[in-house]
């Protein structure tokens, strides 16, 4: 019995179900029908990396600029922080992707403006703006664990503010802040699945696409979780590189 | 312009509740070394703190060179470009050399040219004794070689006045007379120099002027020879004793 419960995931997996027929056939690389499919599968790799990746640099951005006003001694700064932040944060990911590709071209429109929102924009400025809220507060965790010494003693050789952010403060922090800044990468590379419910031909949005037309579900989903996998896999081990540089380099 | 370096008159700081400075009057002029002394949490170090604006004082008014501190950033500015400040814990840059830790201000804030800077910061490297550790960084030091960095960065901005909050506190003492041997150098030069500390030893040797603090007032202040000899109040009498017995 034992055996059987564990030997049970790859009967499910390699098609010794009795009830239903299995159909690896589809992503079969090996027939001209399956290597069409899995291509049109992986084509929207490009698409998930492109949206991730400019996501990630604005959020990495704007959180830096949420994050700063959040360090200030002026309590009506730190309110500006704490509620963009707390706001942002509250909003589900799918509600505000709705709300930005359908509608802030209305919002636009009203102001006179005619700027149409693409799936691609509406996809990147969603996630970029979700995600700042949580990078705002990884900047501000680190650059609030680096001493307040050394602030002082930036100060006291005539440093002005951006001065002591850009060449005292950031790059200590900047260790401790790159880490869980590209965890957070991984983040958003799964988020930008949502990206398919606005129209955007990303991997999820193909392999929905696919499994529309050849009726496989788990064989055509099961490859898009390994997608990703990879995906993820790739960033993991740069951000372990990264973390083992950080840390070289802090000993050195 | 007056001799005054530095003038601070009915100063009041509050953290909170807590009055952590009472009517502060003091003035320090150009050339003379001042040091303060007290118990801890009398409001030594706040008070050097005020003078260059690392603390806000709510009350009172406190010059430095003629030029009153106020909330305007361009005082500020002004005020600490010409008083350094050498901090208990060295306040190093961690991930710049030594060299850059002392070529930062002078460039940046200066507008110095790397060469220019590079050259004043290995001169007064050589000024603290430690001429060839330019390249290391701070944490590759001694904590006496750290302290001696941090006063030649102070002297790479060339202040008219340098502030010391408490300078050999984090030291172990087999280092803590290679930075009191720099600061008596300095003194000895002319240098306007305001020292929190308790080294006895050193006040004795290079103050002008002594100042005892105690739950955030002056209680007395006066010439080192009779500071030492006949304090005045009993609680400076009774600090004295506590910390002049080993």
């Amino acid at each position: 019995m034992k055996k059987l419960l564990l030997i049970a995931p790859f009967l499910l997996l390699t098609g010794c179900s009795s009830s239903q027929t299995w159909g690896w056939y589809v992503i079969d690389p090996t027939t001209a029908s399956g290597w069409t499919n899995v291509k049109f599968l992986i084509s929207g790799m490009g698409a998930t990396i492109q949206i991730s990746l400019i996501a990630a640099v604005l959020s990495i951005a704007i959180g830096l600029l949420v994050a700063l006003p959040g360090l200030s001694e002026k309590r009506s700064w730190r309110l500006v922080n704490r509620v963009y932040v707390e706001f942002i944060r509250a909003i589900p990911l799918l509600p505000m992707l709705f709300w930005v590709f359908y509608g802030l071209p209305i919002v636009f429109q009203s102001m006179g403006l005619n700027i149409p929102i693409d799936p691609f924009w509406g996809a990147i400025i969603t996630l970029a703006i979700s995600d700042s809220a949580f990078t705002a507060e990884i900047y501000r965790a680190g650059i609030q664990s680096i001493a307040r010494g050394q602030r002082e003693a930036a100060q006291t050789i005539g440093l002005n503010y951006i001065q002591t952010m850009r060449y005292v403060i950031l790059p200590q922090a900047i260790r401790r802040i790159l880490p869980p800044l590209a965890n957070q990468f991984i983040y958003i590379v799964k988020m930008s699945a949502f990206a398919s419910v606005i129209g955007m031909q990303e991997l999820t949005r193909r392999a929905n696409e696919l499994v529309v037309t050849e009726y496989r579900p788990l064989e055509i989903y099961t490859l898009l979780i390994f997608e990703y996998l990879i995906l993820v896999l790739i960033i993991s081990a740069g951000v372990r590189w990264l973390e083992r540089r950080m840390g070289a380099d802090e000993r050195g | 312009m007056s001799d005054a370096a530095i003038e601070l008159a009915g100063v009041n700081k509050w953290f909170g509740d807590f009055h952590v400075l009472k009517n502060i009057d003091l003035t320090v002029k150009t050339g003379e070394k001042v040091v303060v002394c007290g118990p801890s949490g009398s409001g030594k170090s706040t008070v050097v703190r005020c003078i260059n604006q690392l603390e806000k004082h709510q009350k009172g008014t406190i010059r430095v060179d003629g030029v009153e501190l106020t909330d305007d950033p361009k005082s500020v500015a002004t005020i600490r470009s010409e008083v350094g400040m050498v901090f208990q814990q060295f306040n190093l840059f961690p991930h710049l050399t030594v060299l850059e830790n002392l070529t930062l201000g002078p460039i940046k804030a200066r507008g110095l040219s790397r060469k220019e800077a590079e050259e004043k910061a290995r001169h007064y490297l050589a000024r603290v004794h430690i001429p060839d550790q330019a390249d290391k960084r701070p944490t590759q030091l001694s904590g006496g070689q750290q302290q001696r960095v941090a006063i030649a960065r102070s002297l790479c901005m060339e202040p008219r006045v340098l502030l010391f909050d408490e300078p050999t506190s984090a030291l172990d003492p087999e280092m803590i007379s290679e930075v009191l041997d720099v600061m008596v150098e300095l003194a000895e030069e002319g240098m306007t120099m305001v020292v929190v500390t308790h080294e006895m030893g050193f006040a004795r040797k290079v103050a002008d002027k002594m100042i005892f603090m105690d739950a955030g007032e002056i209680v007395e202040q006066g010439h080192p020879e009779h500071f030492f000899t006949n304090p005045q109040s009993e609680r400076c009498r009774k600090f004295l004793s506590q910390i002049l017995q080993h």
